[in-house]
């Protein structure tokens, strides 16, 4: 569906096969955990048994005499690391508590926490030596939820921490709370006493997981002559590369960082956890080092997503959204850092609302240390702001997307931190859902309901660089850093072929290591299309200046009067004179050299994002599952690219959405061990429990774009939360605040049991 | 993984003569709980002794009387693949089919299923719903136990050193009988159940009344739980009937709570399935087979 | 540590090759033979990247060892396109945007071939019955299971032709 008035296009809009299709479909792809390096050995590592203990002494000396263990490290073999802070990956980070989480230096913090490695000539007997390790703890108590966390007699994970306002004050008492912030504007109490309908919620989420498929890898050679190379499974080499070069104090330009295929990410895949061991095992060996994770590794050493509290109140007056007062606190695991500032800057996107506090409160608790999962920090947010306007909305008699419509925000409004809006498409976001098909359909049958939900995402610009070379017979190798994690090579070649008008099978994208492209960020924060694809544009611009210099050349004429249209060089002056890309291209070598278009830059005006989910369910009241009948996701895209991985991109964000309302959580007993480390009981959504997921592709062009492309991947994941609550609620008249909603809440709350 | 040796005997004498000497050993059939359990350090053993090579072991059929012999190896897919097993045992089939996904059902046994134990076990309760019958061998001989006197604890079964499971013999079933598998996952497929019943129904010549029903509860106990059904021999075969035999369930269920269920939910859900499975086990019972 | 020598056929061919018996066949078809098409994302049987054709069904090959594998025949990823000639699944995985990262995939091809080698007009409702035990994580199915529903005629047409 088109919604605004776009320009024809030859290739952007089509679905051709992706580049690197054929070899991932036969098998021949190489992911992280493929790499085989001749003379390589493997690691294993050594986790805590604890969520939360001192280390008073680690005893390896058993574990290297066990044959066939070539080294053990440990904290003590990372150089020291700085207390400070640098921008690594999607976010700031603190180099010393990044060196920490990596091997453990006085505490362990979590359960799963690394505390040592091992690297032996086969995996099994690297397990065997992990078992030989003494490590003396000191078990301390443990905090596992954000709030017991929050209370003043908690247990400190770091006793020096203060709590950082906004304004730069401090705390004096020790906290877990490792920030507060807070977006304020209007006035919040006045509105609610003027208000026709006020609703006040408190909402949990528990901590969830990425889920990717293929576990955490590195492969490390640390050369004789103190160069590295790492070949791994990341979203972003260069922010790889950057944390090597922070924990292992080693020049930038001495570490390669090689990005294999990656068997998925969600925003997980931007952190280092095994590179920098494998690089000390490496060094210490002097072989190549590969280190894998199992599953439950995965799950208790790697950075899910918060676990969270909301508190929300929200007011209508006139059938419009006129207040709301919340309070979030953020899980951020072990270290500071949650998402809870984009949970509180996106919460309110889809309105236009004047009156507005919140506060945000990032917490730290014996859990691993969170990383970006999709749209991060923002459906646990949309969680609560969602429920609460279904519930004015029922409260009102108003049908729920006739509200948000009344109450959306559009071009000029401002976002909670103050900055207005460019052109968004949320309001044909609203149009289309209102009217699809699903929407206009009765929902029918017993224990059946139907809920709405909206949600936003502002998308990343960042970093990008991109070579593309011209061939002598026409082709393209356009040379990319940006991790393909779902079929970005064809994104960006697609791109390529719409401005130089060139056949999109004339180009081979790559994806090229550290050594071999300018910088780019992560693949994340929906950037890659948007950003890269700048950059592609850019060098595809610069490809056509380059060949309409060399046809002037050819021709004698000026550069002036060579235009470049349809693929063709034509001269103005002359009509005679025409050479197709490909002629032209031959000539290179006579006419002054390769042709090579370049591009680096720092993207600005990315396009947010808007969704609105509609979804039937059906609650059997005597289990309390869950079923999904029916499900469509309407997204305003920008402009679909190619319109099977946008499809593609909400679907899969839907599913997980769908996981998260659901069964997925980590739960825990009191000590701090996770229980459900396992895809068995880590239950995400198989085949069997999601319908087909419909989409509507809603396309209002970013203007930041040439091809008005806004970011696709994240924003799906935002809406299902709340979608589905709202629904459960049409069909139970129960409201759940609190995830997930698995069948053994649901039946505990409809028939009161325990 | 800890190390250990493989061996692949041919016959039982074979099997037996690998016992008793020492080595902590353990049985492979499908692997499906052991290889996981030896991987992630639950189990440990000097020597794994792989059953898929003893014919016996290996082969199912019915027996001229009409029993169902299966070797305690065999691969569930081909018992539920079976349209003898299909048309004669349905019950059967509703737990050999929904055991994992397929990949798990190529491999997995109905021995392994009861030897490794579990409350949760899916073949267990069905099949002692139907009455099966365990044989069990040792070089001196062997013996034949009721599937219910099998399993002795979580994650125990009552094999004596030096014994296997060599068969499951599962009876004829009586005329106008039915049986029925249940069971609660959180998702569609690849979960263990948070509760179980299994059902065998037999009604009264002109289908009128009950007879006898067996009932048997899973994940709500150390074991497997055979429900003493005798009070409702002589009920009409009908929803208050049902009803009855579902609160008689959640009696006798002794749940525990744990991150796959709870309590008063284990209690509540075993007994929906008990009706449920009990008005499934009515239909197959009063088709024309 | 012992090693036992393995005699197995692989894609058609006879191979031999030795290992410990605590290696699964996914460690030996990836670490000791190379062929590292099929994938491990849980290591104990609850995700299916790992499946592999066994003696005609499919099996997660991680939960297999290796030495059991003596006198099987084994089908994998690598074998199931012939030279550039793809198998219409793996045609209509591409031309159906079914995978994003494709880790899943060679998993989810090996089940589907197993499947539709059975059953060649399954509907949409066997064919998610027949996949649950392969995880995805980035598509939410849909592709997958329409991939496999396009590719059954062309299927049908390989065969007769
Ligand atoms: C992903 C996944 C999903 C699963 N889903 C389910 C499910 O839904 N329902 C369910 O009930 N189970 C499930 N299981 C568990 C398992 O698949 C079943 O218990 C299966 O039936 C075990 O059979 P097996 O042949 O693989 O046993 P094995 O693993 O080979 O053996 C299991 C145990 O029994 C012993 N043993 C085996 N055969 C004999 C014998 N003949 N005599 C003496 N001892 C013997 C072995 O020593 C071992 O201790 C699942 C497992 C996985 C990995
Ligand atoms: S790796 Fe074998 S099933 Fe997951
Ligand atoms: S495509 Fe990534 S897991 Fe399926």
């Amino acid at each position: 569906m088109t919604t605004v008035e776009k320009p024809v296009y030859s290739v952007i809009g089509t679905r051709p096969i992706r580049p690197d299709g054929v070899e991932k479909v036969t098998g021949k792809a190489q992911y992280g955990a493929d790499v085989h390096l001749p003379g390589m050995i493997y690691g294993r590592i050594l986790r805590s048994p604890h969520a939360h203990a001192r280390i008073r002494s680690i005893d390896t000396s058993a574990a290297a005499k066990h044959p066939g263990v070539l080294a053990v490290v440990t904290h003590g073999d990372l150089p020291a690391a700085d207390d400070r802070v640098e921008e690594l990956g999607e976010t700031a980070v603190n180099v010393r508590e990044l060196s920490s989480n990596i091997l453990a230096s006085d505490k362990v913090l979590y359960r799963g926490h690394a505390v040592a490695a091992v690297a032996a000539a086969s995996p099994h007997v690297a397990e065997e030596a992990l078992a030989k390790i003494k490590v003396d703890y000191e078990v301390l108590p443990a905090v596992v939820d954000v709030r017991d966390a929050m209370r003043e007699d908690a247990p400190l994970l770091n006793e020096a921490r203060r709590t950082k306002s906004m304004g730069g004050q401090v705390s004096d008492r020790p906290s877990n709370i490792a920030s507060h912030n807070q977006f304020k504007a209007g006035d919040v109490e006045a509105a609610f006493a003027e208000a026709d309908v006020v609703v006040e919620r408190e909402f949990t989420t528990k901590m969830v997981h990425q889920g990717y498929v293929e576990p955490q890898n590195a492969t490390a050679a640390w050369n004789s002559d103190g160069t590295l190379t790492v070949y791994t499974s990341t979203q972003g080499a260069f922010a790889v590369r950057a944390q090597l070069s922070e924990i292992l104090r080693h020049p930038l330009a001495r570490i390669k960082v090689v990005p294999m295929e990656i068997g998925g990410g969600f925003g997980g895949k931007t952190v280092v956890y095994l590179d920098p061991v494998a690089a000390v095992l490496s060094k210490k060996t002097g072989r190549p080092v590969k280190l894998t994770m199992n599953r439950a590794e995965v799950f208790e050493g790697t950075g899910p997503t918060s676990g969270t509290y909301i508190k929300i109140k929200a007011a209508a007056k006139d059938g419009r959204l006129t207040a709301v007062k919340a309070t979030l606190a953020y899980e951020a695991g072990a270290y500071p850092g949650s998402s809870v500032g984009a949970g509180a800057m996106t919460m309110l996107s889809p309105y236009d609302v004047e009156n507005f506090e919140i506060d945000a409160y990032d917490v730290v608790v014996n859990k691993p240390k969170t990383a970006a999962y999709r749209a991060p920090g923002a459906p646990a947010a949309a969680f609560a702001t969602e429920s609460a306007v279904d519930e004015l909305t029922k409260k009102l008699g108003i049908d729920p997307l006739d509200f948000r419509r009344n109450s959306a925000s559009r071009m000029g409004t401002r976002m909670v931190n103050g900055i207005a809006f460019p052109r968004i498409g949320n309001e044909e976001t609203l149009d289309a859902a209102i009217n699809s098909p699903h929407y206009r359909s009765p929902i029918e049958g017993p224990n059946r309901g139907r809920g709405v939900a909206s949600g936003y995402w502002f998308n990343a610009g960042m970093q990008s660089s991109v070579t593309a070379a011209v061939n002598s017979d026409g082709t393209i190798n356009l040379i990319e850093g940006s991790t393909d994690i779902g079929g970005t090579r064809a994104s960006l070649a697609m791109q390529l072929a719409e401005t130089l008008s060139v056949p999109y099978e004339t180009i081979r994208p790559t994806v090229a290591d550290t050594d071999s492209v300018g910088h780019n960020d992560v693949t994340g924060g929906s950037r890659t299309t948007f950003a890269s694809g700048l950059a592609v544009y850019e060098a595809g611009m610069d490809v056509r200046r380059q060949m309409c210099a060399r046809a002037a050349k050819l021709w004698s004429v000026d550069p002036d009067d060579v235009v470049y249209e349809g693929g063709k060089l034509r001269c103005t002056k002359d009509s005679t004179r025409e050479l197709t890309f490909s002629e032209l291209a031959k000539q290179s070598a006579r006419t002054g050299g390769p042709i090579v278009g370049k591009a680096s830059l720092l993207a600005r005006g990315a396009g947010g994002a808007f969704a609105t989910h509609i979804v039937d369910v059906e609650v059997d009241p005597e289990t309390g599952k869950t079923t999904i009948l029916r499900y469509t996701a309407v997204q305003d895209v920008g402009t679909a690219i190619h319109p099977a991985y946008v499809e593609g991109q909400i679907q899969g964000g839907v599913v997980q959405g769908i996981g998260w309302a659901l069964n997925e959580e980590y739960a825990y007993d009191e000590s701090g061990r996770m229980l459900n480390s396992s895809f068995l009981d880590y239950r995400m959504p198989t085949t069997l429990d999601v319908p087909m997921i419909d989409t509507i592709v809603v396309e209002v062009p970013n203007p930041g774009h040439p091809y008005g492309v806004r970011g696709v991947g994240e924003v799906p994941i935002v809406p299902p939360l709340a979608a589905i609550a709202n629904a459960i609620a049409d069909a139970t008249g129960h409201r759940f605040t609190d995830l997930p909603m698995s069948p053994r809440r649901v039946l505990e709350a409809l028939e009161g049991l325990e | 993984m800890e190390a250990f040796d493989y061996v692949a005997p041919r016959s039982l004498a074979e099997v037996y003569s690998h016992l008793g000497n020492g080595k902590r050993t353990l049985f492979l059939a499908g692997g499906t709980d052991v290889i996981v359990q030896l991987r992630e350090g639950r189990r440990h053993c000097d020597q794994l002794i792989d059953l898929k090579h003893v014919p016996e072991l290996m082969r199912h059929g019915f027996t001229s009387d009409g029993t169902l012999e299966i070797g305690a190896a065999s691969p569930l897919a081909e018992i539920y693949e079976d349209a003898e097993v299909q048309r004669r045992l349905p019950g059967l089939v509703d737990a050999a089919s929904l055991i994992g996904g397929i990949q798990i059902q190529s491999r997995a046994s109905l021995g392994g299923n009861l030897c490794n134990a579990s409350p949760a076990a899916d073949s267990t309760p069905a099949l002692m719903a139907l009455g099966a019958r365990l044989v069990i061998g040792s070089a001196s001989g062997s013996r034949e136990v009721a599937a219910e006197e099998f399993p002795a604890g979580p994650g125990q079964n009552s094999l004596r050193p030096g014994e296997i499971l060599v068969q499951i013999k599962v009876p004829p079933q009586p005329a106008h009988s039915g049986a029925a598998y249940l069971r609660f996952i959180p998702r569609n497929e690849m979960d263990i159940a948070v509760a179980s019943a299994g059902v065998r129904l037999v009604l009264s010549p002109d289908n009128s009344r009950i007879e006898d029903v067996r009932l048997a509860l899973g994940a709500v106990g150390p074991t497997v739980i055979l429900v003493n059904t005798n009070d409702l021999a002589g009920k009409a075969a009908n929803a208050e009937t049902f009803k009855l035999a579902g609160e008689m369930a959640s009696a006798a269920a002794r749940p525990i709570d744990d991150m796959r269920g709870g309590v008063a939910q284990r209690r509540r859900l075993v007994s929906v399935l008990t009706v449920r499975a009990l008005n499934t086990a009515l239909q197959r019972a009063t088709e024309a087979r | 540590m012992r090693r036992s020598q393995v005699q197995t056929r692989l894609n058609g061919n006879d191979i031999d090759f030795l290992c410990e018996p605590r290696q699964s066949l996914l460690e030996v078809l990836r670490d000791e033979l190379g062929f590292t098409g099929s994938k491990e994302g849980c290591n104990n049987g609850n995700c299916g990247a790992c499946t592999v054709i066994m003696n005609g069904r499919i099996v997660n090959s991680c939960c297999v060892l290796a030495v059991e594998t003596e006198g099987a025949e084994i089908q994998t990823i690598e074998g199931v396109a012939h030279g550039e000639k793809l198998h219409p699944l793996q045609q209509a995985f591409l031309e159906e945007a079914a995978l994003q990262c494709g880790i899943c995939t060679p998993g989810f091809i090996m089940s589907a071939k197993a499947l539709l080698e059975r059953e060649p007009n399954a509907d949409e409702a066997r064919i998610r019955h027949w996949l649950a035990g392969n995880l995805c994580r980035c598509t939410g199915y849909d592709k997958i299971v329409k991939a496999v529903l396009s590719a059954e005629p062309q299927l049908q047409e390989a065969k007769q032709s």
